[in-house]
């Protein structure tokens, strides 16, 4: 078990690589002047040319690309020549974190850089975003999960039913239909002539938390994003589970006498799920995106918004940081789904 | 297995694979339902400038939010445009973006797979970290940052889906690669002396044929999707070219949204229609040309 997890973490540590050159690769060809996504607004402001050439020297903005990438992962010094380029001002390699001894700017350090448009530094433009996103996400998911389930157990039972063909085609039109279309749908229906549902954002402003308020508010999104993301998660559960009952324990189950439903849940079901922890975790860059449209039409005040804010305003530091972010939880949670189904199905691991 | 020896044993007659892809698509209902429905939006987007009847950027102030009526189906938007019209030049802009996306990734895809799997090695490891890179990040995203760096346009929007989508494509090309490689009418023409590039023009890239069609029409409704998409973000196609998505982002005005619906209930159920035929002939090309199927006859 031990070597097969050490063996997924290093085939992941390539692509956490390359999102970061992914990431360093947007700073290096968006318009405009790369110092300013990199200094206090304020700070440039105030300074003379002379200053902003000694300042563009010292953030490593000038030389080879590939030095430019080591200083602005925060695995080299910016101010260091020859062998000093790895070491801090302490002597330490940079790429240690602050505190143990390391350098200060660069990501690895959680210097993100500043937002062009604010002004702010981009972690005080992030996280606040975190929350938000990471409960509608949630909900969506487990929304997603349940229905996916429930009706992939229940069309494969009732294959070619009358059940079985109204939800795949409901199915496919969900899938065919723009998430923000089905979201427009919703706030036309509940949010403005019904006037049931609050029409966007995450809470009522002016007004204290109140739980049902944010159920409320919740409610649209989380069911767009969820309904939408349950299509695929139905799909696969709908054939798993056909494959399953068709195999030859399953007769035998039955042969034995045990009842429909013992037969289904106890031994088709367990293993037709298997496989859903590596689907769910396949669905992830789906939500993310669901999130950007969702988020997009109900105001919910998430990275998505964010994301699409940062593209408008064509703000470098600001996408390099959520695609960084988005590709790393991306890429944690498919080391996490295979872990698990290692953990779940020893077969796996053998391979 | 055992199913064979149980009834009467029938010789079919000799088919070619492509005659009985054809036939199992015949047989697939809702696969031929969505070609006449884009049969019919294709040859519509194709001749738009008969279809519409009017130019849809042509400003008549007397149409400002008219609802639907005889002379205007779909009534007028906020600028006094013809709705329908707008609606039958969006689909050409969606169609475009779709099939120019996808021609572009599946042919990167495609080549960088054989690539991929022919070359092995460190090449090999390599390529499939990149397509494991851009797999990890959402093409949405990706797309977002493209068309904001590059600026929106109809040409970035296509150059952003073309060149970030092609992963997918490639996995496929390079998993056939790796296994036909080895197969014995491949090691054959290897010992008849047939060089690498030979070997996958002529040898292996029929044999994906079937593969890629599939992956390709499932590609163009998300190419139509993702185009709707950025476009309703305001990052794709921009106004006044007519886009469905860019129709649909005036609801996000509640006003739009809850008085005006003709403005953006047309262009959704249009990109709808659409997405949903493409997807049916997606369907029924997969039943037609996956050679696992073959039990189903």
């Amino acid at each position: 078990m031990g070597s097969y997890i050490v063996r997924r973490v290093l085939i992941g540590i390539p692509v956490l690589i390359g999102i970061t050159i992914v990431g360093f690769v947007i700073l290096a060809v968006a318009p405009g002047d790369p110092v300013s996504g990199l200094v206090d607004p304020e700070r440039l402001a105030t300074m003379t040319p002379a200053q902003l050439e000694q300042l563009r020297r010292e953030l490593g903005l000038e030389g080879p690309m590939t030095v430019r990438y080591c200083r602005w992962l925060g695995a080299c010094s910016p101010r260091g020549r020859g062998i000093g380029i790895l070491l801090s001002d302490r002597g330490l390699p940079n790429l240690f974190p602050a505190p143990l001894g390391g350098g200060s700017n660069g990501i690895l350090h959680g210097d993100f850089g500043y937002s062009i448009k604010s002004g702010r530094p981009i972690v005080e433009e992030v996280v606040p975003r975190i929350e938000p996103t990471l409960l509608l996400m949630g909900t969506s998911l487990l929304l997603a999960v349940g229905v996916g389930i429930s009706f992939g157990v229940v069309t494969a039972v009732r294959q070619y039913g009358k059940l079985d063909y109204f939800l795949t085609t409901v199915t496919l039109m969900m899938i065919s239909t723009p998430t923000f279309v089905l979201g427009l749908i919703l706030l036309y229906v509940f949010g403005v002539s019904l006037r049931l549902l609050p029409v966007g954002g995450m809470f009522t402003l002016g007004r204290e938390f109140d739980l049902g308020d944010r159920i409320g508010h919740l409610a649209m999104p989380a069911m767009i994003l969820g309904l939408a993301n349950a299509a695929p998660i139905m799909r696969y559960v709908r054939t798993a589970m056909l494959e399953v009952l068709n195999s030859d324990y399953i007769r035998t189950a039955r042969a034995k006498g045990l009842v429909g439903r013992a037969v289904l849940l106890r031994h088709g079901l367990r293993n037709a799920l298997l496989p859903v922890i590596t689907v769910v975790a396949l669905l992830l860059p789906d939500l993310v995106a669901g999130a950007i449209i969702t988020e997009q039409v109900f105001s919910w005040p998430g990275m998505g918004l964010l994301a699409v804010r940062a593209a408008q305003d064509r703000d470098p530091s600001l996408m390099m940081a959520i695609v960084l972010m988005v590709g790393a939880a991306v890429l944690g949670s498919n080391l996490l789904a295979d872990v698990a189904y290692g953990i779940a199905d020893p077969r796996v691991r053998y391979e | 297995m055992s199913e064979s020896a149980r009834g009467p044993i029938v010789v079919s007659r000799r088919e070619t694979p492509l005659q009985k892809a054809h036939r199992r698509f015949l047989r697939h209902r809702p696969a031929i339902a969505g070609t006449i429905i884009l049969v019919i939006i294709v040859v519509g987007a194709i001749f738009a400038p008969f279809v519409a009847p009017q130019d849809p950027t042509a400003i008549d102030l007397e149409l400002v939010d008219q609802p639907p009526s005889v002379h205007h189906w779909l009534g007028g938007d906020r600028s006094g445009r013809d709705v329908w019209s707008r609606v039958i030049y969006g689909i050409r802009v969606s169609l475009v973006v779709g099939f120019g996306a996808v021609g572009l990734y599946v042919l990167i895809g495609t080549l960088l797979g054989l690539f991929s799997g022919f070359a092995g090695g460190a090449v090999d490891q390599l390529l499939m970290r990149l397509t494991d890179t851009v797999l990890s990040i959402p093409t949405l995203l990706l797309v977002i940052v493209f068309a904001s760096v590059v600026g929106p346009s109809l040409y970035s929007v296509i150059a952003a889906i073309g060149l970030l989508g092609w992963p997918g494509t490639a996995r496929i090309v390079r998993g056939q690669v790796l296994s036909l490689r080895e197969a014995e009418f491949v090691m054959a023409a290897r010992a008849l002396g047939a060089r690498s590039a030979h070997i996958a023009a002529r040898h292996l890239l029929p044999n994906l044929f079937g593969p890629l069609t599939v992956v390709a029409t499932f590609g163009v409704a998300n190419a139509i999707l993702l185009e709707a998409a950025l476009s309703f973000l305001g990052l794709g196609v921009q106004p006044p070219t007519p886009s469905l998505g860019g129709m649909i982002n005036q609801a996000r005005a509640p006003s739009v949204l809850h008085d005006i619906p003709w403005l953006w209930i047309p262009p959704g159920i249009v990109i709808a229609l659409t997405v949903l035929a493409v997807n049916f002939v997606g369907d029924g090309l997969r039943d037609a040309l996956d050679p696992r199927s073959t039990r189903r006859g």
